[in-house]
């Protein structure tokens, strides 16, 4: 690359001045650079990981005031597993429910922002990013309201008879669903927006000049070239919405607990490190295996 | 028949407005809730119109006391996080060294960990070591999690900028430091902005890491979190609705001077070489 910058200096006449002195190799450079973010990382990231992991096969009878003593206890796992496999598989079955509600609705989204908004599409975007802006928890909040008993969602569904006189959304799996689908669909949005805006929309009308139908267009043509984005944004929607437990704790009861709950009262409220760590160690290990499972499938051949 | 047709052409863009409907309408009623004066502490519903929360933010001091607290642990994070995190895509975009790929598997991990699982586990270190936690152990945690995003923008700056604009310079016998200074810095610096405005609102806006190591200490989302059990007083919508009004106009802002550059461009496509020192 340098060398061919300088190239149209060497071929001038001879009066060209001296070539400028070259830049000195700095072998060193690159690591000075990279040191203090990287032992950042490695103190207060990975190490810690390593901590958690020791912390999960703590002797379960030591106590915070008494100290732990590390006694590779691997039956925290299984007791772990035994005591809140519900919350669990709530987490998983949330976010999937979650996931699928946010693919409806923000597929179509973010292909209308990129590829039918013409001159408003910045505007749009702005649209889509900009509920971020406010607190996640004041917004997350503000669901209470809308879905109050006495707000009109409620009265609505009331009304048409889709939920009973005494019928309610807030403290149901459905406010926590909705929630978790608010949250995080921007996350799944703005991948899936940078790929669409990439597809060229005179593949789509060679498509209908062959007669496909829009159906087989989308299917053969759109969907392929999207995923990339739908990959990235599936799993940066995936990753927080199973680990969330913030729309469990506000919009549902106790009995839509899921396993962040159940990891946030271990650590901060009952103070029982050892099973803290084995959950939490448990939902990394559980969401790695989704997400490289995944990844492969995605990666290797066709979805769908 | 004449309605279906128009449907069929337009479902996708209703469908999307709807979407975004949904997606502001918490912001809205945020908003609106600020100028509520709620019937009891624990009621969430609109009962009467007052201006009264806008009057007095800070009518319940503690609050304000956690935003200000918020406010400090950002701004420490995100300069911390900026530079380190600037300094390594320095590193990664412009020099070739060993162990390039174990680097981006540390940056790009951060981004796909659970944050639950970056709270216990910074919990569980803390907890080994001794260290007693509070507001240090609070912007300790925000500097780690917020590195890999400063890298990932301000990267993505530096891979589209035009090295010939440095050979150049160089060329005309600039000093590194001088080439640095005047070409390299002024066009890397909206990268590191933006990435320092994106550390900020990750960092101020954090629950779940935080909870897990903040010890006593309160910042804004704790406050609320807590606050959710008692009862919320109502200027909590107050600080949601101002912060919404000042990313928006900061938005505003960046895309009205973007957008006159670009036409300051256009009038004068000329002196593309110009020195762009008259910049920042």
């Amino acid at each position: 690359m340098s060398a061919l910058a300088h190239v149209p200096a060497a071929s001038g006449q001879s009066s060209a001045p001296p070539p400028p002195p070259r830049r000195g190799r700095h072998r060193l450079l690159p690591y000075l650079l990279l040191l203090p973010g990287a032992a950042w990382l490695f103190v207060f990231f990975a190490l810690p990981l390593l901590q958690l992991a020791a912390a999960s096969l703590y002797d379960p009878a030591g106590s915070l005031s008494t100290g732990y003593a590390l006694t590779w206890a691997f039956g925290n796992y299984p007791d772990a597993v035994q005591a809140y496999w519900p919350q669990f598989a709530r987490s998983f079955l949330y976010s999937a429910i979650a996931l699928v509600l946010a693919l409806l609705m923000g597929y179509p989204l973010a292909y209308a922002i990129a590829q039918k908004a013409g001159r408003w599409k910045n505007l749009l975007l702005v649209c889509v990013v900009a509920p971020m802006f406010t607190s996640f928890l004041v917004r997350t909040l503000a669901w209470k309201t809308i879905l109050s008993d006495n707000g009109w969602v409620v009265g609505l569904l009331r009304d048409v008879h889709l939920l009973g006189p005494d019928g309610r959304l807030l403290a149901t799996p459905i406010a926590v669903v909705l929630g978790i689908t608010y949250n995080f669909l921007p996350f799944l949005v703005l991948p899936l927006y940078a790929s669409l805006e990439r597809l060229d929309p005179r593949l789509l009308e060679a498509a209908s000049d062959l007669y496909a139908s829009g159906w087989q267009a989308f299917r053969r043509i759109t969907l392929p070239l999207s995923m990339p984005g739908l990959i990235a944004g599936t799993l940066l929607f995936f990753i927080p919405a199973t680990g969330d437990y913030i729309n469990a704790e506000l919009l549902g009861t106790p009995n839509e607990y899921m396993i962040g709950n159940v990891i946030d009262s271990a650590f901060l409220v009952r103070l029982d490190y050892p099973q803290g760590a084995a959950l939490s160690f448990l939902l990394m290990a559980a969401i790695l295996a989704i997400v490289f499972g995944y990844l492969r499938k995605a990666g290797t051949e066709e979805v769908l | 028949m004449r309605l279906s047709r128009w449907l069929a052409d337009r479902w996708v863009m209703i469908v999307a407005l709807l979407v975004l409907g949904y997606l502001s309408l918490p912001v809205l009623v945020v908003a609106g809730l600020s100028f509520n004066r709620p019937s009891s502490r624990l009621s969430y519903d609109f009962h009467e119109f007052t201006l009264d929360n806008w009057r007095q933010p800070c009518a319940t001091s503690d609050m304000c006391d956690a935003v200000l607290r918020s406010v400090q642990i950002g701004f420490l994070a995100t300069v911390v996080s900026t530079v380190l995190g600037t300094l390594m895509a320095f590193a990664l975009v412009r020099h070739r060294f060993r162990a390039r790929s174990g680097i981006n598997v540390l940056i790009f991990l951060p981004m796909a960990t659970p944050e639950l699982v970056m709270g216990t586990s910074l919990l569980a270190l803390f907890v080994a070591a001794g260290v007693p936690q509070g507001f240090w152990t609070i912007v300790i945690a925000h500097v780690m999690f917020c590195v890999s995003f400063v890298v990932v923008t301000v990267k993505a700056r530096l891979a589209g900028m035009d090295r010939r604009l440095e050979e150049a310079a160089m060329d005309l016998y600039a000093s590194e430091w001088q080439t640095f200074r005047r070409i390299t810095l002024p066009l890397v610096l909206p990268g590191i902005v933006a990435a320092a405005l994106l550390a900020f609102s990750l960092s101020f806006d954090d629950f779940i890491i935080t909870n897990f190591n903040a010890g006593t200490t309160v910042t804004f989302p704790m406050y609320v979190w807590g606050a959710a059990q008692r009862g919320i007083p109502p200027q909590v919508n107050v600080i949601g609705t101002a912060m919404f009004a000042i990313a928006l106009l900061l938005v505003g802002a960046s895309s009205l001077r973007g957008r006159r550059a670009r036409r300051a461009a256009l009038l004068a496509p000329a002196p593309a070489a110009a020195p762009p020192a008259s910049r920042s």
